[in-house]
């Protein structure tokens, strides 16, 4: 190979390796604009795919912060769970037949919200707590966290499914501002906030110092322990957050739902370039390894292959996006 | 006195871990506008007194006041807070964040909305690099720099505490030449300004150039303080080694005859260069020099773990391409690694799978599977050949000493058949009734005819040991010694401490 050449191709690597994710996103939006031209760069669709990306969207943003301090978070299905039948539980309207509580009307909509995140809260300081204060490793402590979650679900709900909710719960679900739908809206919110965070305070600086090597962290001063509680907080808050928006849309919670959505959202996280070794992670990568995933399942649905070859197509860009990864942050010899 | 003309006053420190004393009842005074050299062999206790100081190890038992304020129970926060900061031996980056991040971790400039001020923190970064003659960019993230210029980071960082008094473990051993003339100039100035140093260095030219006073410790122990203008070097090296040997080199006598392997001119980039040696059939070679003077990746490259650079390597006269451990297993080498328990030993796993583990291809039963029969004898076979204290060959090998440990990984290499044993640190962390066991097993091996390379920090085991002994020092082969009568400790330490210019 001439020089020339290589040198070429030492610029497309150093492109690739920089924009890597970004570009197998705008990649799939050529071919799929390409395929479906009438259907799929519709203003209506593209909407869609955000409305569709903002529950598994913000959970990513609350992982991202969790596996860039190099933790795990396993329960947020779960809690998603638990805060979405809380809070469907204070929405009811008396019509309902079956109630969780029997003389409770609906409350006001910022009662149920608080009320979300207060749960996601708890669940995410006990996590956090568990893995600052007694050593064991994240994925323990937030399987037992999952499995917990999941079983005050249904004794919460004795198995039956929560539903005639209030307007005010469903606004968030399906409604609209002006065309923007109100999940997206809120999705953007977090996005902001967390960018912040994660960017811009001393907060998101000891996450990064956290994953990256704890020990430097020690002996910079950094509280530690206190740290890591607080990022199991936020990925409960966000988990907590994601709940209304997920109750809004079924409008009637089941005590299975949200199951497995914990791989979901530490997928989009990984597809995003956010590094299990820890120290590495961005929000913009948390955003654009949510909208891949959705473009996945929108392009499949308007291009109609059977959805089981999602599944497989999910999995290959999992570990393709790792592999890329570990090709960009190698270490410089 | 009127005013306390001491910075920091570490009275009669004590530090245990489980099993080892490591600091037995050491005074360490340090004045105000002093730099202070802190000297010993490896493993006399200067780090683990210096981490008792900053607050990440508490003493078991002592005094430490600081700027006239007794510290009881502090934190490295704690510390840091009240003037004190480190550079440590092991650097600390965190490799994937820029420079700026890294310096001001934990004390970021906010702005008014209470938000990191990236510009400001870019600014302040700046100047600081520019004080120690730095120019890189405040954004490039640490991973992208060179060994030398992360260190130059950790010194900068170190300095932006604005601290009372620095120590510096070890802080010259990624740095040229100009680098730590650099370093001295910054240390100069910084003792103007009336702040104190903990110098720690290995090379005694450099306690020399730059410390007012020198403090020796040695297995734990305070030995004595002198000014430096006052002390020669040989009497500043007698300090540091003089212990009395008191453990045994049971050294058999036997017969040398050809070279087997030789070694011409290998180099592995920064590590070390041009290196030359030869090692003969039942010679034990010694391989001496200080932590840092690329002693352990000599070793790495001949038995294919780093990349040379440039070199050859002979066995038996014809030369071999090593460019993995399983090439220099073929040729038959084998390499008792420094850490047991990062490169060697499965703790979860039994003594007997232990020594079996790099041997399965020859265990295998006519079906294709490892036969239990010949696993069970064969394991049996060396833990009597060399003694191996279990209770059992299925106990988990976490549960023996670190001896009985450091001869199960002798005898899964002896298994091998090899030729040429290299051991890295083979007694490091062994009690003294173990250590001439296995310095017996080593002599037994050479009165086979195999030839050892022998890597050890303690020279009393080099000496004890080896028929010869080559001297490194910063990647440098600085002396080819036969071990005869007149060669002491002192005289290895001359040419360990050889800096080159």
């Amino acid at each position: 190979m001439n020089s020339n050449n290589s040198e070429k191709l030492s610029i497309l690597k150093q492109i690739l390796s920089k924009y890597g994710i970004a570009l197998i996103l705008v990649g799939m939006i050529i071919i799929m604009t390409i395929l479906k031209p009438e259907s799929f760069p519709s203003g209506k669709n593209i909407l869609n795919i955000l409305n569709q990306s903002a529950i598994v969207g913000i959970m990513a943003l609350g992982m991202t912060l969790v596996i860039i301090s190099k933790g795990i978070d396993l329960s947020v299905g779960s809690v998603l769970a638990l805060a979405g039948v809380v809070a469907a539980s204070l929405s009811q309207i008396p019509e309902a037949s079956i109630k969780v509580f029997e003389n409770l009307g609906p409350q006001p909509i910022v009662i149920a919200i608080m009320a979300a995140v207060a749960v996601g809260t708890l669940a995410g300081a006990i996590s956090g707590g568990l893995i600052a204060f007694t050593g064991i490793p994240a994925f323990i402590s937030t399987l037992g966290m999952m499995t917990v979650a999941r079983g005050v679900v249904f004794l919460y709900t004795k198995g039956q499914p929560v539903s005639k909710l209030s307007d005010g719960m469903l606004f968030f679900g399906s409604n609209v501002f002006g065309v923007i739908p109100v999940p997206v809206i809120v999705y953007a919110i977090m996005i902001i906030i967390t960018a912040i965070l994660l960017g811009y305070t001393r907060f998101g600086k000891s996450a990064y110092a956290i994953g990256g090597n704890i020990n430097a962290a020690e002996v910079s001063g950094i509280k530690v322990k206190r740290n890591i509680v607080l990022i199991y907080i936020f990925a409960g808050a966000t988990a907590g957050l994601a709940s209304i928006l997920f109750t809004g849309r079924v409008a009637s919670v089941h005590p299975g739902a949200a199951a497995g959505y914990e791989l979901t959202v530490i997928a989009a996280t990984t597809i995003g370039g956010t590094s299990h070794s820890g120290g590495i992670g961005t929000v913009w990568g948390a955003v654009v390894g949510t909208l891949i995933l959705s473009v996945l399942t929108n392009g499949f649905t308007l291009l109609g292959i059977d959805p089981y070859w999602q599944q497989i197509v999910q999995g290959m860009i999992i570990v393709g996006a790792v592999v890329l990864d570990m090709r960009k942050n190698a270490k410089k010899a | 006195m009127s005013e306390n003309e001491y910075i920091l006053e570490a009275t009669n420190i004590v530090k245990k871990f489980p099993g080892v004393h490591a600091l037995k009842g050491v005074d360490l005074k340090v004045k105000k506008g002093e730099i202070l050299g802190l000297v010993g062999e490896n493993g006399a206790g200067k780090s683990t007194l210096m981490k008792c100081i900053i607050g990440i190890h508490p003493p078991t038992s002592g005094e430490i006041k600081f700027d006239n304020i007794q510290l009881n129970k502090f934190s490295t926060s704690d510390a840091l807070n009240m003037g004190i900061s480190m550079i440590q031996q092991e650097l600390s980056p965190i490799e994937f964040r820029p420079i700026m991040e890294n310096i001001w971790l934990g004390r970021e400039p906010k702005n008014k909305a209470g938000l990191v001020d990236h510009k400001q923190m870019f600014k302040m970064t700046k100047e600081l690099l520019s004080t120690i003659g730095m120019d890189d960019d405040p954004k490039m993230l640490v991973k992208d720099l060179t060994v030398a210029k992360q260190q130059m980071i950790e010194i900068a960082k170190a300095i932006s505490y604005d601290a009372k008094l620095i120590i510096m473990d070890e802080p010259t051993s990624a740095l040229s030449g100009n680098e730590i003339a650099e370093l001295f100039s910054i240390m100069r100035k910084i003792k103007e300004e009336g702040k104190s140093i903990i110098y720690i260095s290995h090379k005694l030219d450099e306690i020399y150039e730059i410390t007012d006073r020198v403090v020796v410790l040695r297995d734990g122990e305070y030995i004595g303080s002198k000014d430096i203008d006052k002390i020669e070097v040989n009497k500043m090296i007698e300090m540091m080694v003089g212990r009395e040997i008191t453990e045994l080199f049971p050294k058999v006598k036997c017969e040398i005859c050809d070279v087997k392997m030789k070694v011409v001119g290998l180099s592995s980039g920064k590590k070390f260069q041009d290196i030359s040696f030869d090692v003969r059939k039942g010679e034990i070679l010694g391989v001496a020099g200080l932590v840092g003077s690329g002693r352990t990746d000599l070793i790495e490259t001949i038995f294919g773990m780093r990349k040379s650079t440039a070199g050859k390597v002979f066995i038996d006269g014809k030369e071999v391409e090593i460019k993995s451990p399983a090439d220099a297993i073929a040729n038959g080498m084998a390499f008792l690694t420094e850490d047991r328990r990062l490169n060697g030993i499965f703790p979860m796993l039994s003594v007997k799978i232990n020594i079996i583990v790099a041997n399965m291809n020859h265990l295998i039963n006519k079906a294709g599977l490892l036969s239990t029969k010949m696993v069970n004898k064969k394991s049996l076979e060396y833990i009597k050949a060399i003694q191996i204290k279990t209770p059992s060959p299925e106990q988990m090998v976490m549960n023996l000493s670190g001896g009985n440990q450091q001869k199960v990984l002798v005898g899964r290499w002896l298994m091998t058949n090899p030729e040429i044993l290299f051991l890295d640190e083979p007694t490091r962390g062994i009690d003294v009734g173990t250590k001439a066991e296995i310095h017996r097993l080593i002599t037994e091996l050479a009165g086979q005819g195999k030839s050892i390379v022998m890597v050890s920090s303690e020279l009393p085991e080099i000496l004890g040991m080896s028929d010869r002994v080559i001297v490194l020092c910063q990647g440098r082969l600085t002396g080819v010694l036969e071990n005869n009568d007149e060669l002491t400790q002192e005289i290895v330490m001359q040419y360990a401490t050889k800096t080159m210019s």
